[in-house]
Protein backbone atom coordinates (compact mmCIF):
# COMPACT_ATOMS: atom_id res chain seq x y z
CA UNK A 1 0.00 0.00 0.00
CA UNK A 2 1.95 2.93 -1.23
CA UNK A 3 1.49 6.39 -2.17
CA UNK A 4 2.62 8.56 -5.51
CA UNK A 5 5.51 9.48 -3.18
CA UNK A 6 6.68 5.78 -1.70
CA UNK A 7 6.62 4.30 -5.20
CA UNK A 8 9.77 6.49 -5.91
CA UNK A 9 11.49 7.31 -3.17
CA UNK A 10 12.81 5.22 -0.20
CA UNK A 11 11.74 4.48 3.24
CA UNK A 12 14.25 7.24 4.60
CA UNK A 13 12.57 10.06 2.43
CA UNK A 14 9.35 9.68 4.51
CA UNK A 15 11.75 10.09 8.24
CA UNK A 16 13.55 13.00 6.37
CA UNK A 17 11.08 15.11 5.69
CA UNK A 18 9.74 14.03 9.50
CA UNK A 19 12.90 14.94 10.97
CA UNK A 20 13.13 18.76 8.88
CA UNK A 21 9.42 19.23 10.36
CA UNK A 22 10.80 18.63 13.85
CA UNK A 23 13.64 20.86 13.33
CA UNK A 24 11.10 23.59 11.96
CA UNK A 25 9.05 23.28 15.45
CA UNK A 26 11.78 23.21 17.09
CA UNK A 27 13.11 26.70 15.49
CA UNK A 28 9.72 28.26 15.31
CA UNK A 29 9.09 27.42 18.88
CA UNK A 30 13.25 29.55 19.48
CA UNK A 31 11.50 32.54 17.30
CA UNK A 32 8.92 32.56 20.11
CA UNK A 33 11.37 33.60 22.43
CA UNK A 34 10.99 37.52 21.69
CA UNK A 35 8.16 39.50 20.10
CA UNK A 36 9.97 40.83 17.72
CA UNK A 37 10.34 37.08 15.85
CA UNK A 38 7.56 35.62 17.66
CA UNK A 39 5.29 35.87 14.48
CA UNK A 40 7.91 34.93 12.10
CA UNK A 41 8.19 31.40 14.75
CA UNK A 42 4.77 30.45 14.62
CA UNK A 43 4.67 30.72 10.45
CA UNK A 44 7.71 28.54 10.89
CA UNK A 45 6.09 25.78 13.12
CA UNK A 46 2.92 26.19 10.68
CA UNK A 47 5.31 25.68 7.73
CA UNK A 48 6.96 22.41 9.60
CA UNK A 49 3.26 21.31 9.77
CA UNK A 50 1.94 21.99 6.28
CA UNK A 51 5.08 19.63 5.23
CA UNK A 52 4.30 17.02 7.22
CA UNK A 53 1.18 16.71 6.40
CA UNK A 54 1.02 17.14 2.64
CA UNK A 55 4.26 13.99 2.83
CA UNK A 56 2.14 11.92 5.09
CA UNK A 57 -1.09 12.45 2.86
CA UNK A 58 0.89 11.96 -0.36
CA UNK A 59 3.23 8.97 1.03
CA UNK A 60 0.37 6.53 2.65
CA UNK A 61 -2.11 5.21 -0.34
CA UNK A 62 -5.02 7.47 0.05
CA UNK A 63 -7.82 4.85 -0.73
CA UNK A 64 -10.69 7.62 -0.34
CA UNK A 65 -8.80 10.99 -0.79
CA UNK A 66 -12.25 12.17 -1.26
CA UNK A 67 -13.11 11.23 2.92
CA UNK A 68 -9.17 12.98 3.57
CA UNK A 69 -9.95 16.17 1.50
CA UNK A 70 -13.27 16.76 2.51
CA UNK A 71 -12.24 16.38 6.26
CA UNK A 72 -9.60 18.85 5.58
CA UNK A 73 -11.46 21.13 4.09
CA UNK A 74 -14.28 21.23 6.66
CA UNK A 75 -12.06 21.66 9.68
CA UNK A 76 -9.84 23.98 7.92
CA UNK A 77 -12.79 25.88 7.15
CA UNK A 78 -14.26 26.29 10.81
CA UNK A 79 -10.99 26.21 12.34
CA UNK A 80 -10.84 29.63 10.52
CA UNK A 81 -14.14 30.48 10.48
CA UNK A 82 -13.85 30.17 14.37
CA UNK A 83 -10.26 32.08 14.28
CA UNK A 84 -11.47 35.25 12.20
CA UNK A 85 -14.94 35.92 14.48
CA UNK A 86 -13.72 35.13 17.98
CA UNK A 87 -13.78 38.20 20.38
CA UNK A 88 -10.40 39.40 22.12
CA UNK A 89 -11.56 38.52 25.63
CA UNK A 90 -13.51 35.33 24.53
CA UNK A 91 -9.87 33.90 23.70
CA UNK A 92 -9.12 31.78 27.01
CA UNK A 93 -12.54 29.67 25.77
CA UNK A 94 -11.61 29.23 22.15
CA UNK A 95 -8.18 27.98 22.93
CA UNK A 96 -9.20 25.87 25.42
CA UNK A 97 -11.89 24.64 22.31
CA UNK A 98 -8.95 24.07 20.17
CA UNK A 99 -7.01 21.94 22.33
CA UNK A 100 -10.09 19.75 22.97
CA UNK A 101 -9.96 18.95 19.67
CA UNK A 102 -6.63 17.95 19.53
CA UNK A 103 -7.06 15.85 22.45
CA UNK A 104 -10.12 13.77 21.05
CA UNK A 105 -8.14 13.59 17.30
CA UNK A 106 -6.08 11.48 19.22
CA UNK A 107 -8.34 9.06 21.09
CA UNK A 108 -10.40 8.32 17.75
CA UNK A 109 -7.19 7.58 15.84
CA UNK A 110 -6.21 5.13 18.32
CA UNK A 111 -9.60 3.31 17.88
CA UNK A 112 -9.57 3.77 14.36
CA UNK A 113 -5.98 2.29 14.18
CA UNK A 114 -7.08 -0.83 16.06
CA UNK A 115 -10.14 -1.77 13.93
CA UNK A 116 -8.15 -0.88 10.88
CA UNK A 117 -5.43 -3.44 12.26
CA UNK A 118 -8.25 -5.91 13.38
CA UNK A 119 -10.06 -5.57 9.94
CA UNK A 120 -6.92 -6.05 7.66
CA UNK A 121 -6.29 -8.84 9.34
CA UNK A 122 -3.36 -8.11 11.77
CA UNK A 123 -2.83 -8.89 15.58
CA UNK A 124 -3.31 -6.47 18.32
CA UNK A 125 0.49 -6.53 19.80
CA UNK A 126 0.91 -5.32 23.20
CA UNK A 127 2.70 -2.30 22.52
CA UNK A 128 0.02 -1.38 20.22
CA UNK A 129 -3.21 -1.56 22.10
CA UNK A 130 -0.69 -0.14 25.73
CA UNK A 131 0.02 2.98 23.76
CA UNK A 132 -3.79 3.16 21.91
CA UNK A 133 -5.05 2.49 25.43
CA UNK A 134 -3.09 5.52 26.71
CA UNK A 135 -3.80 7.75 24.24
CA UNK A 136 -7.31 7.04 24.69
CA UNK A 137 -7.23 7.98 28.39
CA UNK A 138 -5.50 11.10 27.34
CA UNK A 139 -7.09 11.95 24.94
CA UNK A 140 -10.70 11.59 25.64
CA UNK A 141 -10.00 13.17 29.88
CA UNK A 142 -8.14 16.40 27.36
CA UNK A 143 -11.32 16.33 24.95
CA UNK A 144 -14.28 16.55 28.00
CA UNK A 145 -12.00 18.24 30.35
CA UNK A 146 -11.50 21.14 27.54
CA UNK A 147 -15.06 21.02 26.80
CA UNK A 148 -16.01 22.00 30.58
CA UNK A 149 -12.60 24.50 30.99
CA UNK A 150 -14.00 26.35 27.57
CA UNK A 151 -17.90 25.83 28.86
CA UNK A 152 -16.54 27.61 32.48
CA UNK A 153 -14.73 30.56 30.70
CA UNK A 154 -17.73 31.49 28.45
CA UNK A 155 -20.06 30.84 31.51
CA UNK A 156 -22.35 28.35 30.47
CA UNK A 157 -21.07 26.14 33.23
CA UNK A 158 -20.70 27.43 36.32
CA UNK A 159 -17.62 28.57 37.49
CA UNK A 160 -17.64 28.09 41.08
CA UNK A 161 -14.94 25.52 42.71
CA UNK A 162 -16.83 22.28 44.97
CA UNK A 163 -14.52 20.18 46.77
CA UNK A 164 -16.45 16.74 47.67
CA UNK A 165 -16.44 13.47 49.06
CA UNK A 166 -18.32 12.43 46.62
CA UNK A 167 -16.67 14.05 43.65
CA UNK A 168 -13.04 12.51 44.39
CA UNK A 169 -15.18 9.17 44.85
CA UNK A 170 -16.51 9.30 41.25
CA UNK A 171 -13.15 10.39 40.09
CA UNK A 172 -11.52 7.23 41.72
CA UNK A 173 -14.37 5.04 40.00
CA UNK A 174 -14.05 5.82 36.82
CA UNK A 175 -10.19 6.65 36.60
CA UNK A 176 -10.46 2.67 37.73
CA UNK A 177 -12.93 1.62 35.31
CA UNK A 178 -10.62 2.93 32.74
CA UNK A 179 -7.48 1.59 33.45
CA UNK A 180 -9.45 -1.29 34.20
CA UNK A 181 -11.00 -1.65 30.66
CA UNK A 182 -7.22 -1.06 29.23
CA UNK A 183 -6.05 -3.98 31.01
CA UNK A 184 -8.65 -6.12 29.00
CA UNK A 185 -7.57 -4.38 25.76
CA UNK A 186 -4.11 -5.26 26.42
CA UNK A 187 -4.26 -8.51 27.99
CA UNK A 188 -6.99 -9.67 26.07
CA UNK A 189 -7.99 -8.06 23.16
CA UNK A 190 -9.43 -10.45 21.30
CA UNK A 191 -12.02 -11.51 24.05
CA UNK A 192 -15.22 -11.38 22.19
CA UNK A 193 -13.77 -14.00 19.66
CA UNK A 194 -15.29 -13.81 16.64
CA UNK A 195 -18.89 -12.53 17.43
CA UNK A 196 -19.82 -9.47 15.24
CA UNK A 197 -19.15 -7.18 18.10
CA UNK A 198 -15.28 -7.62 18.41
CA UNK A 199 -14.28 -6.20 15.14
CA UNK A 200 -15.13 -2.75 16.96
CA UNK A 201 -12.64 -3.50 20.00
CA UNK A 202 -15.53 -2.95 22.31
CA UNK A 203 -13.15 -2.26 25.26
CA UNK A 204 -11.46 0.10 23.53
CA UNK A 205 -14.59 1.93 23.63
CA UNK A 206 -15.68 1.43 27.65
CA UNK A 207 -11.79 2.78 27.99
CA UNK A 208 -13.21 6.25 26.33
CA UNK A 209 -16.69 6.12 27.80
CA UNK A 210 -15.16 5.95 31.47
CA UNK A 211 -12.23 8.56 30.46
CA UNK A 212 -14.59 11.02 29.30
CA UNK A 213 -16.65 10.83 32.09
CA UNK A 214 -13.42 11.59 34.30
CA UNK A 215 -12.52 14.20 32.24
CA UNK A 216 -15.87 16.16 33.18
CA UNK A 217 -15.83 15.22 36.86
CA UNK A 218 -11.93 16.39 36.88
CA UNK A 219 -12.62 19.98 36.02
CA UNK A 220 -16.09 20.84 36.98
CA UNK A 221 -15.21 21.50 40.45
CA UNK A 222 -12.43 23.41 39.80
CA UNK A 223 -13.08 27.26 40.22
CA UNK A 224 -13.14 29.82 37.15
CA UNK A 225 -10.07 31.41 38.39
CA UNK A 226 -7.90 28.31 38.37
CA UNK A 227 -8.93 27.68 34.53
CA UNK A 228 -5.00 29.25 33.24
CA UNK A 229 -3.76 26.04 35.78
CA UNK A 230 -6.32 23.85 33.92
CA UNK A 231 -5.72 25.08 30.15
CA UNK A 232 -2.32 24.77 30.24
CA UNK A 233 -2.26 21.28 31.95
CA UNK A 234 -4.61 20.47 29.27
CA UNK A 235 -2.53 21.42 26.42
CA UNK A 236 0.08 19.43 28.52
CA UNK A 237 -2.39 16.37 28.22
CA UNK A 238 -3.10 16.87 24.34
CA UNK A 239 0.92 16.94 23.81
CA UNK A 240 1.47 13.94 25.61
CA UNK A 241 -1.85 12.17 23.73
CA UNK A 242 -0.26 13.06 20.64
CA UNK A 243 3.31 11.91 21.21
CA UNK A 244 1.35 8.24 22.81
CA UNK A 245 -0.19 7.78 19.22
CA UNK A 246 3.37 7.92 17.40
CA UNK A 247 4.23 5.62 19.51
CA UNK A 248 0.89 3.73 18.35
CA UNK A 249 2.25 4.73 14.82
CA UNK A 250 5.43 4.45 14.86
CA UNK A 251 5.60 8.26 13.83
CA UNK A 252 8.97 10.24 14.89
CA UNK A 253 6.92 13.51 13.96
CA UNK A 254 4.55 12.92 16.25
CA UNK A 255 6.66 11.94 18.89
CA UNK A 256 8.67 15.00 18.75
CA UNK A 257 5.97 17.22 18.25
CA UNK A 258 3.66 16.05 20.94
CA UNK A 259 6.74 15.92 23.41
CA UNK A 260 7.33 19.57 22.74
CA UNK A 261 3.72 20.62 23.65
CA UNK A 262 3.71 18.25 26.49
CA UNK A 263 6.93 20.21 27.74
CA UNK A 264 4.93 23.76 26.98
CA UNK A 265 1.99 23.16 29.11
CA UNK A 266 4.26 21.17 31.84
CA UNK A 267 6.53 24.33 31.90
CA UNK A 268 3.27 26.24 31.68
CA UNK A 269 1.14 24.58 34.58
CA UNK A 270 4.54 24.58 36.91
CA UNK A 271 4.92 28.86 36.67
CA UNK A 272 1.47 29.32 37.32
CA UNK A 273 1.47 27.26 40.29
CA UNK A 274 4.49 28.85 41.82
CA UNK A 275 2.52 31.69 41.29
CA UNK A 276 -0.50 31.02 43.20
CA UNK A 277 2.14 28.87 45.61
CA UNK A 278 -0.05 26.63 45.20
CA UNK A 279 0.31 22.60 44.54
CA UNK A 280 -0.87 21.27 41.17
CA UNK A 281 -2.86 19.02 43.58
CA UNK A 282 -4.21 21.46 45.50
CA UNK A 283 -5.60 23.20 42.45
CA UNK A 284 -6.82 19.93 41.02
CA UNK A 285 -8.81 18.66 43.99
CA UNK A 286 -8.24 20.95 46.81
CA UNK A 287 -11.53 23.38 45.82
CA UNK A 288 -10.53 26.85 46.98
CA UNK A 289 -12.46 29.37 47.73
CA UNK A 290 -16.31 29.47 48.04
CA UNK A 291 -17.46 29.64 51.47
CA UNK A 292 -18.20 32.92 52.58
CA UNK A 293 -18.14 32.53 56.68
CA UNK A 294 -15.24 35.28 56.25
CA UNK A 295 -18.29 37.66 55.96
CA UNK A 296 -17.74 39.62 59.44
CA UNK A 297 -14.16 39.34 59.76
CA UNK A 298 -14.54 41.59 56.54
CA UNK A 299 -16.50 44.40 58.22
CA UNK A 300 -13.99 44.51 60.91
CA UNK A 301 -11.54 45.44 58.38
CA UNK A 302 -13.48 47.69 55.99
CA UNK A 303 -15.65 49.62 58.86
CA UNK A 304 -14.78 53.12 58.60
CA UNK A 305 -11.52 52.27 56.94
CA UNK A 306 -12.56 53.18 53.22
CA UNK A 307 -11.90 55.96 51.73
CA UNK A 308 -13.66 56.51 48.39
CA UNK A 309 -12.55 58.53 45.42
CA UNK A 310 -13.30 60.18 42.33
CA UNK A 311 -11.76 60.53 38.63
CA UNK A 312 -11.32 63.89 39.24
CA UNK A 313 -9.41 63.57 42.47
CA UNK A 314 -7.61 60.32 40.81
CA UNK A 315 -6.54 63.26 37.90
CA UNK A 316 -5.42 65.62 40.30
CA UNK A 317 -2.81 62.99 41.61
CA UNK A 318 -2.14 61.74 38.22
CA UNK A 319 -1.44 65.62 36.62
CA UNK A 320 1.56 65.53 39.52
CA UNK A 321 2.98 61.82 39.41
CA UNK A 322 6.23 61.24 37.87
CA UNK A 323 5.55 57.25 38.15
CA UNK A 324 2.48 55.34 37.48
CA UNK A 325 1.85 51.68 37.48
CA UNK A 326 -1.34 50.15 36.19
CA UNK A 327 -2.35 46.63 37.74
CA UNK A 328 -4.73 44.86 35.55
CA UNK A 329 -6.59 41.97 36.68
CA UNK A 330 -9.45 39.94 35.12
CA UNK A 331 -12.08 42.46 35.83
CA UNK A 332 -10.09 44.67 33.20
CA UNK A 333 -10.82 41.59 30.43
CA UNK A 334 -14.39 41.32 31.55
CA UNK A 335 -15.50 45.02 31.26
CA UNK A 336 -13.18 44.82 28.25
CA UNK A 337 -11.42 47.87 29.85
CA UNK A 338 -8.15 47.46 27.94
CA UNK A 339 -8.66 50.03 25.35
CA UNK A 340 -9.44 52.35 27.95
CA UNK A 341 -6.61 51.89 29.98
CA UNK A 342 -4.18 51.87 27.21
CA UNK A 343 -5.21 55.39 26.12
CA UNK A 344 -5.00 56.33 29.96
CA UNK A 345 -1.35 55.17 29.89
CA UNK A 346 -0.85 56.90 26.52
CA UNK A 347 -1.75 60.01 28.06
CA UNK A 348 0.13 59.67 30.54
CA UNK A 349 3.43 58.35 28.55
CA UNK A 350 2.85 61.79 26.10
CA UNK A 351 2.97 64.25 29.29
CA UNK A 352 6.42 62.42 30.62
CA UNK A 353 5.07 60.43 33.30
CA UNK A 354 6.86 56.92 33.69
CA UNK A 355 4.33 54.65 33.48
CA UNK A 356 4.66 51.00 33.35
CA UNK A 357 2.39 47.83 33.72
CA UNK A 358 2.87 45.61 36.31
CA UNK A 359 1.27 42.78 35.39
CA UNK A 360 0.66 39.20 37.85
CA UNK A 361 1.61 35.93 36.04
CA UNK A 362 -2.02 34.60 37.24
CA UNK A 363 -3.88 37.52 36.49
CA UNK A 364 -6.96 36.66 33.87
CA UNK A 365 -8.02 33.49 32.88
CA UNK A 366 -5.08 31.75 30.98
CA UNK A 367 -1.35 32.24 31.06
CA UNK A 368 -0.37 35.25 29.83
CA UNK A 369 -4.06 36.77 29.37
CA UNK A 370 -3.46 40.68 30.16
CA UNK A 371 -0.35 40.69 27.92
CA UNK A 372 -2.52 39.15 24.99
CA UNK A 373 -5.16 41.99 25.83
CA UNK A 374 -3.09 44.94 26.04
CA UNK A 375 -1.36 43.84 22.99
CA UNK A 376 -4.46 44.18 21.20
CA UNK A 377 -4.89 47.64 22.60
CA UNK A 378 -1.29 48.36 21.69
CA UNK A 379 0.27 48.97 24.14
CA UNK A 380 3.97 47.88 23.88
CA UNK A 381 5.34 45.42 24.81
CA UNK A 382 8.35 46.54 27.04
CA UNK A 383 5.62 48.32 29.09
CA UNK A 384 4.43 44.86 30.34
CA UNK A 385 6.50 44.13 33.43
CA UNK A 386 6.72 41.09 35.68
CA UNK A 387 5.78 40.44 38.81
CA UNK A 388 9.89 40.64 39.53
CA UNK A 389 10.31 43.31 37.81
CA UNK A 390 7.69 45.42 39.17
CA UNK A 391 7.81 45.04 42.95
CA UNK A 392 11.32 46.63 43.70
CA UNK A 393 9.51 49.74 41.82
CA UNK A 394 6.71 50.60 43.70
CA UNK A 395 8.45 52.55 46.59
CA UNK A 396 9.73 54.73 44.05
CA UNK A 397 5.90 54.90 42.63
CA UNK A 398 3.51 58.25 43.11
CA UNK A 399 0.16 56.34 42.53
CA UNK A 400 -0.15 52.60 41.55
CA UNK A 401 -3.73 51.89 39.80
CA UNK A 402 -5.51 48.59 40.48
CA UNK A 403 -7.86 48.06 37.49
CA UNK A 404 -10.18 44.99 38.12
CA UNK A 405 -7.32 42.65 40.60
CA UNK A 406 -8.35 41.54 43.92
CA UNK A 407 -6.22 38.40 45.17
CA UNK A 408 -2.98 39.25 43.31
CA UNK A 409 -2.39 42.33 45.29
CA UNK A 410 -3.88 41.77 48.73
CA UNK A 411 -1.16 41.94 51.28
CA UNK A 412 -2.29 39.09 53.65
CA UNK A 413 -0.44 36.63 50.95
CA UNK A 414 2.80 38.07 52.49
CA UNK A 415 2.00 37.04 55.96
CA UNK A 416 2.20 33.56 57.22
CA UNK A 417 -1.47 33.96 58.62
CA UNK A 418 -2.93 30.83 56.77
CA UNK A 419 -5.33 32.29 54.46
CA UNK A 420 -5.82 30.37 51.17
CA UNK A 421 -3.41 33.11 49.16
CA UNK A 422 -0.60 32.76 51.88
CA UNK A 423 2.71 32.72 50.40
CA UNK A 424 1.33 33.58 46.90
CA UNK A 425 3.69 36.21 45.34
CA UNK A 426 1.92 39.47 44.91
CA UNK A 427 2.43 42.60 43.48
CA UNK A 428 3.08 44.95 46.63
CA UNK A 429 1.29 48.03 45.04
CA UNK A 430 0.94 49.28 48.77
CA UNK A 431 4.29 50.39 48.90
CA UNK A 432 3.56 53.12 46.41
CA UNK A 433 2.58 56.65 47.87
CA UNK A 434 -0.82 55.88 46.43
CA UNK A 435 -3.26 53.22 45.66
CA UNK A 436 -6.51 53.13 43.47
CA UNK A 437 -8.03 50.47 43.29
CA UNK A 438 -10.75 50.71 40.68
CA UNK A 439 -13.48 47.86 41.48
CA UNK A 440 -17.02 47.37 41.36
CA UNK A 441 -17.72 46.71 44.82
CA UNK A 442 -15.70 45.36 47.95
CA UNK A 443 -16.61 41.40 47.14
CA UNK A 444 -13.79 39.29 47.84
CA UNK A 445 -11.82 38.16 45.05
CA UNK A 446 -11.38 33.90 44.15
CA UNK A 447 -9.98 33.20 47.06
CA UNK A 448 -13.23 34.80 49.02
CA UNK A 449 -10.72 36.30 51.69
CA UNK A 450 -10.91 39.98 52.53
CA UNK A 451 -8.14 42.57 51.19
CA UNK A 452 -6.97 44.94 54.02
CA UNK A 453 -5.20 46.51 50.76
CA UNK A 454 -8.21 48.47 50.32
CA UNK A 455 -8.29 49.83 54.17
CA UNK A 456 -5.01 50.93 54.23
CA UNK A 457 -4.57 54.97 54.61
CA UNK A 458 -3.05 55.59 51.15
CA UNK A 459 -5.69 53.69 49.46
CA UNK A 460 -8.91 55.16 47.86
CA UNK A 461 -11.54 53.41 46.08
CA UNK A 462 -12.60 54.50 43.05
CA UNK A 463 -15.94 52.36 42.41
CA UNK A 464 -17.11 51.73 39.07
CA UNK A 465 -17.33 49.45 35.70
CA UNK A 466 -13.52 49.42 35.09
CA UNK A 467 -14.02 50.25 31.31
CA UNK A 468 -16.30 53.45 32.69
CA UNK A 469 -13.49 54.47 35.01
CA UNK A 470 -10.74 54.24 32.85
CA UNK A 471 -12.66 56.39 30.05
CA UNK A 472 -13.81 58.99 32.90
CA UNK A 473 -10.01 59.20 33.63
CA UNK A 474 -9.06 59.59 30.17
CA UNK A 475 -11.64 62.54 29.63
CA UNK A 476 -10.89 64.14 32.99
CA UNK A 477 -6.68 63.51 32.37
CA UNK A 478 -7.40 65.64 29.16
CA UNK A 479 -10.00 68.38 29.97
CA UNK A 480 -6.94 69.10 32.49
CA UNK A 481 -4.27 68.87 30.82
CA UNK A 482 -5.43 70.63 27.51
CA UNK B 1 9.98 -8.89 18.89
CA UNK B 2 13.60 -8.10 19.23
CA UNK B 3 12.97 -5.49 16.33
CA UNK B 4 9.58 -4.15 17.89
CA UNK B 5 11.40 -3.39 21.44
CA UNK B 6 14.44 -1.85 19.43
CA UNK B 7 11.79 0.26 17.33
CA UNK B 8 10.36 1.25 20.86
CA UNK B 9 13.54 2.38 22.39
CA UNK B 10 14.45 4.46 19.60
CA UNK B 11 10.98 6.41 20.58
CA UNK B 12 11.63 6.91 23.87
CA UNK B 13 14.89 8.53 22.99
CA UNK B 14 13.29 11.11 20.53
CA UNK B 15 10.79 11.52 23.52
CA UNK B 16 13.54 12.10 25.84
CA UNK B 17 15.86 14.26 23.55
CA UNK B 18 12.77 16.25 22.44
CA UNK B 19 11.40 17.41 26.30
CA UNK B 20 15.14 18.49 27.05
CA UNK B 21 15.24 20.72 24.26
CA UNK B 22 11.27 21.57 24.63
CA UNK B 23 12.32 22.47 28.34
CA UNK B 24 15.18 24.65 27.22
CA UNK B 25 13.71 26.45 24.97
CA UNK B 26 10.27 27.19 26.86
CA UNK B 27 11.66 28.37 30.04
CA UNK B 28 13.38 31.31 28.00
CA UNK B 29 9.90 32.06 26.49
CA UNK B 30 8.91 35.70 27.97
CA UNK B 31 5.59 35.60 30.35
CA UNK B 32 4.17 38.13 27.65
CA UNK B 33 4.18 35.44 24.88
CA UNK B 34 2.82 32.82 26.57
CA UNK B 35 -1.02 33.12 25.31
CA UNK B 36 0.39 33.40 21.50
CA UNK B 37 2.74 30.14 22.59
CA UNK B 38 -0.06 28.17 24.16
CA UNK B 39 -1.98 28.62 21.34
CA UNK B 40 0.57 27.57 18.88
CA UNK B 41 1.99 24.75 20.92
CA UNK B 42 -1.57 24.07 20.75
CA UNK B 43 -1.52 24.48 16.95
CA UNK B 44 1.30 21.92 16.90
CA UNK B 45 -0.47 19.36 19.13
CA UNK B 46 -2.88 19.03 15.81
CA UNK B 47 0.22 16.92 15.13
CA UNK B 48 -2.48 13.90 15.56
CA UNK B 49 -3.49 14.85 12.14
CA UNK B 50 -1.10 13.05 10.44
CA UNK B 51 -1.65 9.62 12.55
CA UNK B 52 -5.67 10.61 11.05
CA UNK B 53 -4.75 10.62 8.12
CA UNK B 54 -2.64 7.13 7.84
CA UNK B 55 -5.72 5.56 9.34
CA UNK B 56 -8.19 7.36 7.43
CA UNK B 57 -6.04 6.43 4.22
CA UNK B 58 -4.83 3.49 4.93
CA UNK B 59 -7.99 1.19 5.72
CA UNK B 60 -10.84 -0.70 4.15
CA UNK B 61 -13.08 -0.96 6.90
CA UNK B 62 -15.87 1.75 6.53
CA UNK B 63 -15.71 2.13 10.32
CA UNK B 64 -12.01 2.90 10.63
CA UNK B 65 -12.16 5.38 8.15
CA UNK B 66 -15.31 7.11 9.52
CA UNK B 67 -13.77 8.12 13.17
CA UNK B 68 -10.35 8.48 10.83
CA UNK B 69 -12.95 11.43 8.94
CA UNK B 70 -14.12 12.65 12.30
CA UNK B 71 -10.49 12.33 13.60
CA UNK B 72 -9.17 14.00 10.89
CA UNK B 73 -11.92 17.03 11.23
CA UNK B 74 -11.02 17.54 14.70
CA UNK B 75 -7.27 17.91 14.09
CA UNK B 76 -7.56 20.44 11.18
CA UNK B 77 -9.63 22.73 13.56
CA UNK B 78 -6.78 22.41 15.75
CA UNK B 79 -4.30 23.25 13.90
CA UNK B 80 -5.89 25.75 11.32
CA UNK B 81 -7.60 27.58 14.26
CA UNK B 82 -4.75 27.22 16.42
CA UNK B 83 -1.73 28.72 13.84
CA UNK B 84 -4.50 31.98 13.01
CA UNK B 85 -5.59 32.52 16.38
CA UNK B 86 -1.84 32.57 17.29
CA UNK B 87 -1.07 34.74 14.00
CA UNK B 88 -3.54 37.54 14.90
CA UNK B 89 -2.02 37.51 18.59
CA UNK B 90 1.47 37.67 17.69
CA UNK B 91 0.66 40.29 14.84
CA UNK B 92 -0.84 42.78 17.74
CA UNK B 93 2.38 42.34 19.46
CA UNK B 94 4.44 43.11 17.14
CA UNK B 95 2.20 46.22 16.43
CA UNK B 96 2.53 47.53 19.60
CA UNK B 97 6.07 47.58 19.60
CA UNK B 98 7.10 50.81 17.39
Amino acid sequence: MAGILAQYLPDAALQLAYLIAGILFIQGLRDMTHPRTATRGNQISAAGMFLAVLVTALWFDIVSPLILGAGLLVGGGIGVWLAVTVETTEMPQLVGLFNGFGGGASALVAGAELIDVLASGGSLSIDLTATAAIAGIIGSVTFWGSLVAAGKLHGIVGDSPVSTNVGHAIKVLFLGAAVVAGLVLVIQPEMLGNSPMASWIPSYWVLVAAASILGIFLVVPIGGADMPVVIALLNSYSGLAAATTGFVLGNTALIIAGTLVGASGLILTVIMCESMNRSLTNVLFGGLGGDDDDGEDMEDIYEGQIQETSPEEVVMLLETADRVVVVPGYGMAVAQAQHAVAELVDLLDEHGVDVEFGIHPVAGRMPGHMNALLAEADVPYDKMRELEEVNPTFSQTDVAIVCGANDVVNPRANEDDGSPISGMPVLNVAEANTVIVNKRSLSPGFSGIPNPLFARDNTSMLFGDAKESMQDLVNDYKEATD
Amino acid sequence: MATELSAFVTNLTLFVLAAFVGYEIITKIPTNLHTPLMSGANAISGITLLGSVVVAGSGSNGLATALGFLAVVMATINVVGGYLVSHFMLDQFRGGGN
